[in-house]
């Protein structure tokens, strides 16, 4: 391994300073970028689950086109990897993981959380899904069937939950506040 | 039908490190569920690599090759985002992009954060 | 495998070990290699990754949602499996 003998705070100070030099990225450029990014958030995604939740039509588009459905909310897709959307039924729930690396819907969700990431995480995903469920405090009824989806190439995948039932009448504003981030990748279940 | 793979026959071959479905010696490491927030280290290293995608310096094909050449116990000692920037260092050295002794000038003159 | 692969095709993911062999960069998990699946769905055409990890010229391959059995792969996994998976590691089954 090159580089052995750095601390990885040094290689970026390296990096950030051959980079501004060669013209490729300067300190503002860095910051806009840093702004773009940390300005995806779960809250975005949450709004696409409640309004298929109150909109039959945009529903049909979710599941058809991820990515045209968040461009419909105003969310930036261009350039980034197309949106799936894995939709639970009655009786059958997705999981989703990244065994290979970490890919996630970072475009809906914004950065992947520590526990998406952890070797822990991948490694009991696709061999004990219920119980690492157990381990988010969700409890899936055993005639609940679950299909894990492992993230391994272009696309980016984010579950489209089951409305809870208690939620009859409310608008999407206040459904899209009971949906969290684990939700939208099936660790946990939206309830009220 | 009834081809399919003895587990134990396909255990039986090396794997790579990143490759973690099913690796039994995380299967009783229990999953840290709580909220880790990332610091400004982290995000710098994440903007630059969109910047270096976006300007077709180097993908994320290229990130991910780097991350998974990294020795197994490096791999799994460092941060994900110190793994990111082991990457991105060496593949830029690797294209000549940036040389390794410029690099090392720099790392030590400390410029900014 | 090429030409489009409708649902329901069955397919074996190639049992090859390329990272024995090397330096590579492969998508395709360990614990699928040499199964048995069912295609779900096309997802379009993309770049192989295979050679983009390498800057290489990359040529567009299919990729299809695979669906597996994960009982078939580990008795206690009680589920089933979506993977992206190339054409390039699909053959007949």
């Amino acid at each position: 391994m090159i580089l052995k003998d750095l601390d990885e705070r040094d290689i970026l100070n390296g990096l950030r300073a051959l980079l501004a030099e060669k013209g490729i990225a300067d300190a503002a450029e860095i910051a806009a970028r840093i702004a773009a990014t940390d300005a995806a958030n779960p809250g975005q995604g949450a709004a696409m689950v409640a309004r298929a939740w109150t909109d039959p039509g945009f529903r049909a588009l979710m599941l058809a086109d991820g990515t045209k459905a968040a461009e419909a909310m105003g969310i930036p897709m261009r350039g980034l990897p197309p949106l799936g959307v894995l939709e639970n039924v009655p009786g059958l729930h997705h999981l989703v993981v990244c065994t290979l690396c970490s890919c996630y819907p970072r475009a809906v969700l914004g950065y992947p959380p520590f526990w998406y990431k952890s070797a822990a995480y991948r490694a009991k995903a696709v061999r004990t899904p219920r119980a690492l469920l157990r381990e988010f405090g969700t409890e899936l009824p055993a005639d609940i069937a679950i299909r894990v989806v492992d993230s391994t190439a272009d696309y980016r995948w984010m579950v489209l939950p089951e409305r809870p039932a208690g939620t009859e009448g409310w608008d999407a504003a206040r459904l899209a506040a009971i949906v969290r981030e684990g939700d939208m990748i099936g660790v946990t279940i939206p309830s009220v | 039908m009834s081809n399919d793979v003895p587990a134990d026959l396909a255990d039986q071959v090396p794997r790579a490190m990143h490759d973690l479905g099913g690796v039994p010696r995380f299967l009783c490491e229990a999953v840290d569920t709580a909220p880790h927030a990332l610091d400004d280290f982290d995000r710098e290293v994440d903007a630059i690599r969109q910047i270096l995608g976006a300007k077709g310096v180097m993908s994320v094909d290229e990130l991910r090759r780097g991350i998974e050449a990294l020795p197994e116990d490096v791999y799994h000692r460092l941060s994900y985002y110190r793994r990111w920037v082991r990457s991105i260092a060496s593949i830029l050295i690797e294209k000549g992009v940036i040389s390794e002794a410029a690099l090392r000038a720099h790392a030590t003159s400390r410029g900014g954060r | 495998m090429t030409g489009q692969l409708a649902p329901g095709t069955r397919v074996r993911v190639r049992l090859d070990w390329p990272e024995t062999r090397g330096p590579c960069h492969i998508r395709t998990p360990y614990y699928v290699r040499g199964q048995e699946g069912v295609i779900h769905r096309a997802l379009g055409r993309f770049r192989n990754p295979e050679k983009l990890a390498f800057a290489r010229p990359a040529e567009e391959l299919a990729l299809y949602h695979v669906r597996f059995d994960l009982r078939r792969i580990w008795p206690e996994a009680d589920a089933d499996l979506l993977v992206e998976l190339f054409e390039s590691w699909l053959e007949a089954a």
